[in-house]
């Protein structure tokens, strides 16, 4: 191992993918929920730069993640409302207390 | 030799301290490590050439969601509360899931013949960057304006909750 | 003038943006009277601005030679993956001409007559009064964006956008008085029948895409598809002809949109909106998209004899049957109701028989005269107060003369009498039909045309019934008085006789024939305001020369010279022309029957339908119940449907949580009944089996944790063993 190639970063963004999956499906607290879908954010964007570079991609690729970014933040914003919302009206933030909707 | 070595740090840091969001009992724990991750990432973007994206991860990413992240944590648990636990479940079951998961995209990403190119020179992205938002991105550059502009807008109304008439 | 056809819809789209946003702010700030008023003003403007517009494209496609009266407007590149682009524009060619002429100019009158129509103060059941005229219009002109979407689109993408668009707009107006929940149940029943069809559309695309994209033509641009369209000849998609494959699952679309058999069922209540509502979507326009498309993809159905023969058959079905259900019912507006699905079968009659122009042509005609019905049974509902059954009306002429002459001209059309606009239409159809042939099934041609022509004279009858009830005779009822006037029509009406199960109504049947009812001058009812008067005296000039326009030729260059009637003067000679005068005879004479006899029935002898309907009074259940197909779609389809849920539920939830918790439950359940068994060995096992049966009930609830997490759970569970399936399978 002498190059770092395209596949090293596909790879890490691989992990990290599925780290933030396990900490979305895992946890119970919400807020820790959207850290896990930051994560995948990440993983996401980390690719399309790694394309970008290696690949065929060239700048759009950079745009994308841009643009990801930004998405990303708006998610935040009113995912962290949502959340706020819940805890005001149920007094927690464990998701699997706010099942309102069980069948 | 010596990228080598700096990826692998950075690799390193990223992959680690997702660990600890992913795994760590604390949420505060959880939420400092996610720092670190951006940082990591933020590394390997400036390895990959991208500049102006790496300043664009730090900025928005560590000063901007994960401190709204932080005033989530705060703002969702009692002050006076000392334990800001962040417990786990099924952690079997998703654990092989994701697993498998991960399995198969490493052979995925082993097996698959990319189209790669021969790596171009290191130049600044930012000028680049600059020309394509008023140019071939200038509509998605202006609906983004009007998404942020939306959550915004969203974010507070949901977040206010009822007005009292 | 090319470049201006995207105005025509965005005009619109424009009118719906500015009244749902600012329409209850209009009347906040200007008072009711003047809000109301801007209101209208927009949504009129706009779609009137459209029909300008509409009419100078149509003028300059005019004024362009035969071989080139196709204008295009390409407004942007919609997307671009691959080597397929895809393409917002919009294409004026004869038959798109035609079809926003009758959507902006039909779609005008009736926006128009809505003004005074919905005009009137709203109540909810408890009696709070409230205003919703700026969404009503708002919908409206959402309504006719997402028509002259489908209508001009270029490509079945953007087609499938209108598609959708007027599907939505339908369910919103259908609806529209949601507070009574059979309004809203309407609404619903409409958008799901029409979800089943959509969901063939959606087949019959992919299958289209995908079997082009086999010649290496990725494409979904009406005239690229074309052109290409001979190169699907010799393929087979699961081993039927791709063009029958095709062409099969678009025309399901076409029978849910259309309301053919079997999907028809959700017209007839789709009356639960307002009336013009009814006249512009459920008569006029929406419902004929199916008619449209068939026309607009006619190459492919050229292309597969199978399918024609099929769309021929269910609509020479629907025609007969739809009729025979109009026959018997009561309210005003299900009568329509009927009558624009067995019209509606007729066009795809002329469809099906390949003569895309006649089908087309009738759609016109229909547009203008069942508009103008619609809206005349609107004026006639507004004056009884809100009431819709025909056997409370009666002598109706004297009251309301401006609708009575025109309602009058509307009767005629639709029964095909000389020289309306329906006569010319149905005649070129049956025509058509006649001189059809089917090399596999020979004689299936002249049997449509006897079905064809048997439902003719079932639609004079049944709109004779309908005229000599509510404008000869007596008045038999005084108009309903609701809150505050007039015209509350299916919001305030009890549903209770006229609602989709309306067993036993044949004790009803002729309640009050004889009384004769003495009003004061002020419960007389009046005729309505000239906002709605003028809409239906336009309506009526175009329902008598509408039939006189050449359509069908004009539209040859759209139909490939399939257009018009397809001609047997090449075999026949001079002899075609003497049988064609023959057989409008015929049709002619069989349309004077049915008109003779419901005279007869109604005018002469009133105590004949009574005795007739307690003689046959096993088929007129049937029929007054039409033929209770709602009654076995409930039973065959919502109910199997919710067997199957409960069966997949048992499913799922043992191969998701099971994986969690199932080990723990079977250990836990075995050391139980270890203990049970060496307590009380029978006893052991009854508790086991009601423990497992209070265990798989709480299973059973289980797939619905509520939880999004465990939802995520299954779909990366799901992805992982796709994925395996796929990569070592």
């Amino acid at each position: 191992m002498n190059m770092i190639v395209l596949e090293h970063y596909l790879l890490v963004g691989a992990i990290l993918f599925c780290l933030g999956f396990f900490c979305v499906l895992t946890r119970r607290n919400a807020v820790a929920v959207l850290m896990g879908v930051e994560l995948i954010f990440n993983a996401a964007n980390l690719n399309f730069v790694a394309f970008a570079r290696f690949g065929t991609l060239n700048i759009d690729g950079i745009m994308f993640a841009i643009f990801i970014i930004m998405l990303a933040a708006a998610e935040a914003t009113v995912a962290l409302a949502i959340v706020l919302n819940i805890y005001r009206q149920l007094d927690t933030v464990n998701l699997d207390e706010a099942d309102l909707m069980k069948g | 030799m010596l990228l080598v070595i700096i990826f692998t740090i950075f690799a390193a840091i990223t992959i680690i301290s997702a660990g600890m969001v992913a795994f760590s009992q604390n949420i505060v724990y959880s939420a400092f490590s996610l720092l670190f991750t951006f940082f990591g990432i933020a590394g390997l973007y400036v390895l990959l050439a991208a500049d102006f994206l790496a300043a664009t991860q730090l900025l928005i990413y560590v000063g901007g969601i994960l401190v709204l992240l932080l005033f989530g944590v705060m703002l969702t648990h009692k002050i006076q509360e000392v334990n800001l636990s962040n417990e786990s479940m099924r952690l079997a079951p998703a654990a092989i899931v994701v697993l498998a998961f991960l399995g198969l995209l490493s052979i995925a990403i082993y097996r698959t013949q990319w189209p790669t190119v021969p790596v171009p020179e290191l130049t600044p992205t930012t000028a680049r960057i600059g020309t394509l938002f008023m140019t071939d991105y200038l509509l998605p550059f202006e609906i983004a304006s009007l998404v942020l502009l939306t959550a915004l807008v969203g974010a507070v109304f949901i977040a206010r909750g009822r007005v009292k008439k | 003038m090319q470049h201006l056809i995207w105005i025509i819809p965005l005009i619109p789209l424009l009118g719906a943006v500015i009244n749902g946003l600012l329409g209850y702010r209009f009347i906040k700030t200007l008072g009711e009277e003047k809000g109301k008023r801007l209101i209208g003003q927009i949504a009129c403007g706009t779609v009137f601005i459209s029909f300008l517009i509409s009419l100078f494209s149509f003028i300059h496609l005019l004024l362009r030679p035969i071989d080139q009266r196709v204008l295009v407007n390409t407004v942007y590149t919609w997307f671009h993956i691959g080597n397929l682009k895809t393409e917002v524009s919009f294409l004026i060619d004869p038959l798109s001409g035609i079809m926003i002429l009758v959507v902006t100019g039909v779609g005008f009158l009736i926006h128009f007559y809505s003004i005074g129509y919905m005009g009137h103060d709203e109540y909810d059941e408890q009696g709070h009064r409230y205003i919703s005229y700026w969404r009503y219009f708002s919908y409206l002109n959402l309504f006719a964006f997402s028509m002259l979407l489908l209508v001009l689109a270029d490509n079945i993408l953007l087609m499938f956008v209108g598609w959708e668009g007027v599907g939505l707009c339908s369910y919103l107006l259908i609806s529209f008085w949601y507070r009574k929940q059979a309004n809203a149940v309407a609404g619903m029943k409409a958008f799901v029948v029409n979800r089943i069809g959509d969901f063939g559309f959606l087949i019959g695309i992919f299958a289209l895409f995908w079997a082009l994209g086999r010649h290496g033509i990725w494409t979904v641009n009406f005239r690229q598809i074309g052109e290409h369209a001979h190169l699907l000849a010799e393929d087979t998609i699961l081993g039927i002809p791709a063009a029958t494959f095709i062409t099969l699952f678009l025309f399901l679309g076409a029978i849910g949109k259309s309301a053919q058999i079997p999907l028809y069922v959700w017209l007839p209540d789709a009356m639960a909106g307002p009336t013009p509502v009814s006249a512009l979507i459920h008569a006029a326009t929406m419902v004929t998209a199916g008619v449209y498309m068939i026309g607009r993809l006619n190459f492919l159905y050229s292309m597969a004899p199978v399918t024609l023969t099929i769309v021929a058959l269910i609509g020479a079905a629907t025609a007969f049957f739809a009729a025979t259900i109009g026959l018997v019912q009561n309210d005003i507006k299900r009568i329509l109701a009927y009558s624009t699905v067995s019209q509606l079968g007729y066009m795809f009659l002329g469809m099906g028989v390949a003569a895309y122009g006649t089908g087309i042509f009738h759609l016109m005609t229909h547009a203008f005269f069942k508009a103008l019905l619609f809206l005349g049974a609107g004026s006639v509902i507004h004056a009884m107060g809100g009431k819709q059954d025909i056997r409370d009306m009666g002598g109706l002429r004297k009251y309301l003369p401006t609708t009575f002459r025109t309602f009058l001209i509307g009767w005629l059309a639709i029964c095909g009498i000389f020289p309306f606009a329906g006569f010319f239409s149905k005649d070129e159809i049956l025509w058509s039909v006649f001189n059809h042939s089917n090399p596999v099934l020979p004689f299936l041609p002249k049997l449509l045309w006897l079905i064809g022509l048997l439902g003719a004279g079932l639609t004079a009858f049944y709109m004779s019934r309908l005229v000599f009830m509510t404008f000869f005779g007596e008045l038999r009822s005084e108009p309903a008085e609701p809150h505050g006037g007039h015209g509350n029509d299916a919001r305030l009406r009890d549903q209770g006789d006229t609602g989709p199960h309306g067993h036993g109504d044949g004790e009803l049947q002729g309640h009050g024939n004889e009384e004769v009812i003495s009003l004061s001058p002020q419960r007389e009812p009046h005729e309505s305001p000239w906002t709605m008067t003028y809409p239906l005296v336009g309506l009526a000039v175009l329902s008598v020369v509408g039939g006189w326009f050449g359509v069908p030729h004009f539209l040859d260059p759209v139909f490939g010279g399939h257009g018009g009637v397809v001609s047997p003067a090449a075999e026949t000679g001079e002899h075609s022309t003497t049988l064609e005068i023959f057989l409008m005879m015929v049709s002619m004479a069989v349309a004077l029957g049915g008109m003779a006899v419901a005279a007869v029935m109604y005018l002469v002898m009133p105590e004949l339908p009574d005795l007739l309907s307690i003689r046959f009074s096993r088929l007129y259940d049937l029929l007054l119940n039409k033929y209770y197909v709602d009654e076995i779609y409930q039973a065959v389809f919502v109910n199997g449907l919710l067997a199957l849920t409960t069966a997949s539920t048992r499913f799922d939830l043992k191969f998701i949580d099971g994986i969690v918790n199932e080990s723990a439950r079977v250990t836990a359940a075995f050391s139980a009944f270890n203990g049970w068994l060496d307590l009380r060995f029978v006893d052991g096992i009854v508790n086991t089996l009601a423990s497992g049966t209070v265990f798989s009930g709480s299973r059973l609830r289980k797939v619905q944790t509520g939880q999004v997490q465990s939802y995520l759970f299954a779909v990366l569970g799901g992805v992982v063993v796709i994925i395996l399936i796929r990569t070592f399978i």
